[in-house]
């Protein structure tokens, strides 16, 4: 059966959608994302959706409900690379998908995570966050993660 | 009303199609003598040639049948396809109305003095000129409607250049872009300009983006509506929007018309804008200590 | 107004959604739609196919090219011969669902088109027009 992969990057979670879904395979995503959350302990979620020519309502609705799922499991999700074109669709469409975090690219919504997880763990104060600190500064090296290779000084999960 | 050309048959596509070389021949040179050469010599003779045939046709389906001079009706559709080209292309030449209409009305000449010696009568003749006058008329009228349409295609092109030239999408900062926008707002103009501001982001990786609308009179609610639309789509694809520059005017209007802003940034001028911008972007401005 | 060109395509089962996605793209592509235009087009369709398989049991997709003077356009036609809608007014209510959906399908679909027709009963079958100009 077909699959959309999920990359683990420290304690995130990288997907990135490059086919055309059909709607099965969104919900086969929805399932495999949260089950992935909660058996890595992951703290975020990157969905790189730059590569959608549309996001209409059943698309929308799963990253609405992976977002409020994978809250729920403790982690953030940051949906990233919107096109300009897909956007306006959207909100014409009329969903403007309150409670999802946004970023232009994946360099930013890494940045993103980063803060929320640094905040959500009281600014860096225990031993866990500046971890999660160190691993993150090996993946900046990568180029903005445009290229996800495998995690480097991650804790093992 | 029964026109005369219902009354009985008329002689007109008879004589159209006779006198076609004659009339050829004494119609260009009509033209020519009214200085309608202007701009394509060559062509006047095959246009010329090609008009008559396609008005000999017409008039000779009708005849019998129905209105010789109903030019609206469906046999007349070629000619006014080839009247609706050409005065449209006439049009896009720049020349006058009047230029445009006298190649149809330099027909009328030629037309009568062929008439007047068909016409087996006096009372026959003021038919067939009645009939003929109308023709003629109609389609210098068909060739003015189409004189407009072609200058009114020329205008809305013109007005969509100018929509693009005056959307200007400046960088105001690292991350920081800026739409100064002036003028009157309408429904298509800030759907243009909302499809380049954010085509702009995306080329730029701009995080924030100021819609300034100091220079904007007045706002309608679709233009309210757009204006918010506008920022919604901006942050799902990831940048954040404000929104500066709101008259006291229109800021009534938005909240008479009932339009929720309430989640959008707004900032009463451009650089308060520009400061939160910085501060958003975690950028800051300093004067320079020393003057050298 | 003329059709220029009409081509009809099945929407029986999930996977047709996609390949109707893909069809209205080419088309509305092919006839110099701007690309916010066609990804309207393209997620309009998308609703209304889905609504076709989910609640009308599958049926068809007729594309139509359009020619009015010197305007092109794309019109969209979904019919099935499914159960019908009992409340034309109810299922054009945005949020409205029987599918557990979001109840933005036909809603949203009006919302992305300039044009739209909704012609249904009980035991009827649902036909869905949808038409956007150039």
């Amino acid at each position: 059966m077909e699959r959309i992969p999920i990359l683990k990057m420290g304690p995130f979670l990288l997907v990135t959608i490059q086919v055309d879904m059909h709607d099965r395979l969104a919900m086969v995503l929805q399932d495999d994302l949260t089950s992935m959350i909660s058996r890595t302990g992951a703290r975020g979620v990157l969905l790189d959706i730059s590569a959608l020519e549309i996001v209409d309502s059943f698309i929308g609705r799963m990253i609405s409900n992976i977002a409020a799922m994978a809250r729920v499991l403790d982690a953030e999700t940051v949906v990233v690379g919107m096109q300009p074109a897909v956007a306006i669709t959207l909100v014409e469409l009329g969903l403007s998908l309150p409670g999802v975090r946004t970023a232009l690219n994946v360099e930013r919504g890494m940045a993103l995570l980063r803060d929320a997880v640094r905040r959500a763990d009281g600014a860096g104060t225990d031993a866990g966050a500046d971890a999660i600190a160190a691993a993150l500064a090996g993946e900046e090296d990568d180029g903005g993660g445009d290229a996800p290779r495998g995690p480097r000084g991650a804790p093992p999960a | 009303m029964t026109s005369p050309s219902q009354a009985r048959a008329t002689i007109v596509p008879a004589v159209l199609e006779r006198h076609a070389a004659e009339l050829l021949d004494v119609w260009t040179q009509e033209q020519t003598t009214a200085g309608l050469t202007r701009g394509a010599a060559g062509d006047l003779r095959a246009r010329s040639t090609e008009f008559l045939r396609l008005l000999q046709q017409a008039t000779a389906e009708t005849s019998g049948v129905g209105d010789l001079t109903a030019v609206h009706g469906a046999p007349f559709a070629r000619v006014r396809e080839f009247l609706g080209a050409l005065s449209r292309q006439r049009a896009a030449e720049g020349a006058t109305p009047s230029e445009t209409a006298m190649f149809v009305f330099s027909l009328k000449r030629p037309l009568f003095v062929l008439l007047r010696r068909e016409a087996a009568d006096a009372d026959r003749l003021a038919d067939e000129l009645w009939v003929a006058t109308e023709l003629v008329d109609r389609l210098g009228l068909l060739t003015t409607e189409a004189y407009q349409r072609g200058r009114e295609e020329v205008i809305a092109r013109q007005q969509q250049d100018m929509l693009e030239l005056s959307t200007p999408v400046v960088k105001l900062w690292d991350g920081i872009l800026a739409l100064p926008m002036i003028g009157t707002l309408d429904s298509a103009r800030t759907q243009v300009v909302m499809e380049t501001l954010l085509q702009r982001i995306v080329e730029t990786g701009a995080e924030v983006a100021i819609i300034d609308i100091t220079g904007v009179p007045t706002v309608d609610t679709l233009t309210a509506q757009h204006l918010l639309k506008t920022v919604t789509a901006a942050r799902l694809m990831g940048a954040d929007c404000i929104i500066s520059g709101i008259r006291p005017q229109i800021a009534q209007t938005i909240v008479h018309l009932g339009v929720d802003l309430a989640d959008v940034t707004t900032k009463a001028t451009l650089a308060d804008a520009f400061r939160t911008a910085l501060a958003r972007t975690m950028q800051s401005v300093a004067p320079a200590r020393h003057a050298r | 107004m003329s059709v220029v060109r009409a081509e009809t395509v099945p929407v029986r089962v999930e996977s047709d959604v996609v390949v109707v996605r893909q069809t209205v793209r080419q088309w509305a592509t092919s006839l110099g739609f701007s690309l916010v235009d066609q990804t309207k087009l393209v997620t309009a369709a998308s609703e209304l196919a889905r609504n076709t398989v989910v609640y009308g049991g599958g049926g068809s997709l007729t594309l139509e090219a359009l020619e009015d003077g010197a305007r092109r356009g794309l019109r969209l036609r979904f019919a099935d011969e499914g159960p019908g809608i009992p409340d034309l007014a109810l299922a054009l209510t945005d949020g409205y669902t029987t599918g557990g959906g979001l109840g933005l399908g036909l809603s949203g679909a009006r919302r992305l088109s300039n044009e739209f027709d909704l012609d249904s009963a009980p035991g009827k079958g649902t036909r869905v027009t949808i038409a956007r100009w150039r």
